[in-house]
């Protein structure tokens, strides 16, 4: 059944086979109008068309899906390799996996129908918590942008400190434990952990009172921002409750120390679906459960069963396991084969900055962090500076790329995208950057180019 | 030093017949003491040198699954033809067994040899948990507490960073790896994580000797202690208690997310690197993926009285078993580590030199770097290059 995908550069030839539930077969013909034919299940039949444009290296490749019920999607793929036409065939070379997501992109898109384009709410609230440092900054920025792009989000402004409430627990505000009950959504900017409080850091009183056990990080690689890894676009997802940061230790002796690490049936079954619930509301194709089952039998061995389990229950979606130090090893060697990867806390903390680092650091990495009862805060996860802090020299990307995911969770793609858009725009052509990207622009030159493009568009 | 003459005159009271004859291993293990910890001679303490009779040193070979038995087999020819003075004692371990006994039988058999050169044993997880990591067994029973790795980034193969070169000494035998799990409540499974003060003691001095002796100015500790206070806590007072004793090196710390983060940017600013077992795991799989791959890197792993060698990630490497496909050059540079640990330096460089000259000026190269070459085309063009630099003049 996976007989090409197997070697991840491989010769397409027309004919893909991905997992059990679809069957493509696309053959393609000289010149430049390319039809094919996709037969999926017996229920229906699509007409795929593929244009080419003319250039041949870095060339796109549009193709467009119509369904027989008349809905219909495009994508659209960039040709990182060659394209060769000789007389009956045409050979793309591109990665096996990035043409499987494209591909599923495209048709899961014109399968689902549309009813995600139209807004049912109005005006969304949403929590806003500007943070420390150059926190409030850059969610200024934010909300100059969301204003620009006319998205239909009122903010709500609250500040997050932690006071001791009744029983000597530290806990959040309530005001701000109110608001977010009711929005249900959070944005959040840098927050500083004081280091001798006495209270714990303020992140994890945050996951505490909003039970949020799972940490989604999309790296995708910025065009205008180059690091030695290009086509970098994975998901990781980690446990965020448990596993090796339970903080549970014991001095056991003089000198010998104890740390427990924790795994419950529980919540490896509530991460697992929730990896593959956001794989098939984001057409990924495949979940990479990564563990260390050969030396850590029980724990690691009964995460891997529950992700198995939730496996079953997502035909479409392909399911792997692999040990953490081959992750690793390929990672550093070839980030393409990556797609969503689940894991526990300790792996996960490791491997998502791993994955951040590919892309060009912490400044320019969203996360979100999703709870039980649909609470979900996004954040950007570098820390306050406090050096440029007030200055205007902030680098607002994470934190907007942290809204987009936000925009995103919420429904509204379409403004999502715009934002997007603009923001790897204004990257990519290198005229207003950051300090920390390389330029000498400030924050407010970078915000404003982008609302014009927004506005532009 | 003291300590040679110290086991040399043992020797004589203990063995009063054999003591000419075994001056020679005495004098080699003599400065292998010197050479890998300054220990004063414990009195009534019998360590046995490693085994040479007759001049010719005796071997342990576990071929292990997957790649490992080719590779092995590819680093016996090797060794033929450059007759190196090394027979190898072959040890089966099979990984299907749930008995140990063939685990037992190969530690009994690196007791006995005091060196072994092994491929990596599979471990099956759909087994028992009661079964344990072969592996494991092994470097917990022979207590290898050390496992040091050394990354380089070699000329001919294309990586997308340059002159890395770091030492990585990771702690072997405790810490996540302690395989101590229970299932107090059903659902929910505890394993435990355990730090001791003699072992990262152990750990830390072990690293320091080795930067000191090899000339590096910088040794970094790899922790998360802003999480796992008391554990990792543990570790880096230890580390910092050691590198009190070395004021010539420069001690930093680090946490591990900002470790990785900083190896796929910037590389070329670590030095020496010393760390618990996890994050070991972790680490090294990250600088072996930035030299240039798993066939690249061989590793080792020290005791006080044993030293094995394997290739430095530890793969089995089924997918790529039999197909002639696989890169002996991680296997073939352990074989010289391991000569150069029984003081046969001629021989290791020697093959050394071959072996990097295959790589870098024949430019012979196998799939996993990007070549086309086979194993046994790399190992054939190896053997020439070792018979072309002529008759190796040996020291009897």
């Amino acid at each position: 059944r996976e007989d090409i995908d197997q070697s991840d550069s491989s010769l397409y030839r027309g004919s893909l086979v991905t997992d059990s539930s679809f069957r493509e077969r696309i053959s393609i013909r000289v010149p430049p109008l390319y039809r094919g034919s996709l037969v999926t299940d017996s229920s229906f039949r699509e007409r795929i068309s593929i244009r080419v444009t003319p250039l041949l290296f870095g060339g796109s490749l549009r193709i467009s899906c119509e369904l027989v019920r008349g809905y219909r999607s495009e994508g659209s793929l960039r040709i990182s390799g060659s394209l060769r036409i000789s007389e009956d065939l045409c050979f793309i070379r591109m990665a096996g996996n990035a043409w499987r997501s494209m591909l599923s992109q495209v048709v899961g898109g014109a399968a689902r129908p549309l009813t995600a384009a139209f807004s049912r709410r109005g005006m969304q609230t949403v929590t806003m918590i500007p943070g420390d440092g150059i926190g409030p900054e850059i969610s200024n920025a934010v909300m100059k942008i969301f204003e620009a792009a006319k998205a239909p989000i009122q903010w709500e402004e609250r500040n997050v400190t932690a006071i001791q409430g009744p029983g000597g627990r530290w806990m959040i505000p309530p005001d701000c434990k109110e608001s977010m009950d009711q929005s249900k959504i959070g944005l959040k900017g840098p927050l500083k952990t004081p280091i001798a409080a006495g209270h714990p850091s303020m992140n994890l009183l945050l996951r505490k009172t909003f039970d949020l056990y799972a940490n989604v990080r999309p790296c995708v690689s910025i065009e205008g921002y180059k690091t030695p890894y290009t086509d970098v676009n994975l998901v990781t997802i980690r446990e965020n409750t448990e596993g090796e940061y339970s903080g549970i230790e014991h001095l056991i002796v003089e000198g010998v120390v104890q740390s427990i690490k924790l795994i419950t049936e529980d919540a490896s079954r509530r991460i697992a679906e929730y990896a593959f619930e956001y794989a098939r509301n984001n057409q990924r194709s495949s979940v990479t459960a990564v563990h260390k089952a050969n030396i850590m039998r029980m724990s690691d061995g009964l995460f891997l069963r529950k992700c198995r389990e939730v496996a079953e229950n997502y035909k479409d979606i392909k399911f792997t396991e692999m040990y953490l130090d081959t992750v690793c090893l390929n990672m550093v060697q070839d980030p393409t084969q990556f797609d969503v990867l689940v894991m526990p806390n300790l792996y996960g903390d490791i491997l998502s900055d791993l994955c951040a680092g590919l892309i060009g650091g912490l400044g320019v990495t969203p996360s979100g962090n999703i709870g039980a009862n649909g609470v979900a805060i996004f954040e950007s996860v570098h820390g306050t500076a406090p050096d440029i802090a007030g200055l205007d020299m902030a680098n607002p990307t994470a934190l907007i790329l942290s809204a987009v995911m936000m925009l995103r969770h919420m429904g509204l793609h379409d403004i999502g995208n715009n934002i997007q858009n603009a923001c790897f725009d204004t990257i990519r052509d290198k005229k207003v950057l950051t300090k920390d990207l390389g330029g000498n622009s400030k924050c407010s030159e970078f915000t404003d180019d982008i609302c014009r493009r927004i506005q532009d568009m | 030093m003291a300590a040679p003459s110290a086991v040399l005159s043992m020797s004589k009271i203990f063995n009063p017949f054999w003591g000419g004859r075994l001056g020679n291993t005495v004098k080699v293990f003599g400065t292998t003491l010197t050479s890998h910890r300054n220990r004063s001679s414990r009195n009534g303490d019998n360590i046995p040198p490693p085994a040479k009779y007759g001049g010719r040193h005796t071997v342990t070979l576990i071929p292990g699954d997957g790649i490992g038995p080719d590779l092995l087999n590819h680093v016996r020819e090797v060794f033929r033809f450059s007759c190196v003075p090394v027979d190898f004692e072959v040890v089966h371990v099979n990984s299907a067994d749930e008995s140990e006994d063939d685990i037992n039988n190969a530690i009994m058999a690196i007791r006995r040899n005091g060196v072994a050169l092994k491929g990596n044993i599979e471990t099956i997880h759909t087994m028992a948990p009661s079964v344990k990591s072969r592996n494991n067994l092994l470097r917990t029973n022979l207590d290898l507490y050390a496992n040091v790795m050394h990354c380089q980034s070699l000329p001919a193969v294309q990586t997308r960073h340059k002159n890395i070169d770091i030492m990585i000494i990771r702690e072997n035998t405790e810490g996540e790896y302690s395989s101590l799990e229970h299932e107090s409540v059903s659902g929910v499974v505890e394993c435990l994580k355990i730090i001791t003060r003699t072992n990262s003691l152990r750990i830390a001095d072990y690293a320091f000797k080795l930067a000191r002796e090899k000339g590096r100015s910088r040794v970094t500790a790899v922790h998360k202690a802003n999480i796992m206070k008391l554990g990792d806590g543990l570790f880096l007072q230890c580390c910092r208690e050691v590198a009190s004793g070395y004021p010539d090196i420069t001690f930093d710390s680090m946490i591990v997310d900002n470790t990785t983060m900083q190896l796929v940017s910037k590389p070329q600013q670590f030095d020496v690197m010393v760390m618990p077992n996890l994050y070991g795991n972790v680490v090294s799989n990250v600088c072996a993926g930035l030299v240039g791959g798993p066939g690249l890197v061989p590793g080792a792993n020290y005791g006080l009285n044993y030293a094995v060698f394997e290739t430095a990630t530890r793969n089995t490497g089924k997918s790529i078993a039999g197909k002639n496909i696989a890169n002996p050059t991680a296997m073939l540079l352990a074989g010289c580590m391991m000569l150069d640990h029984l003081k046969l330096y001629d021989y290791a460089t020697m093959i050394r030199n071959a072996i990097l000259s295959t790589m870098n000026e024949t430019r012979l190269h196998t799939a996993d770097i990007g070549g086309q070459g086979t194993t046994s085309e790399v190992v054939q063009s190896i053997m020439r290059n070792i018979q072309s630099k002529g008759p190796l003049i040996s020291e009897r």
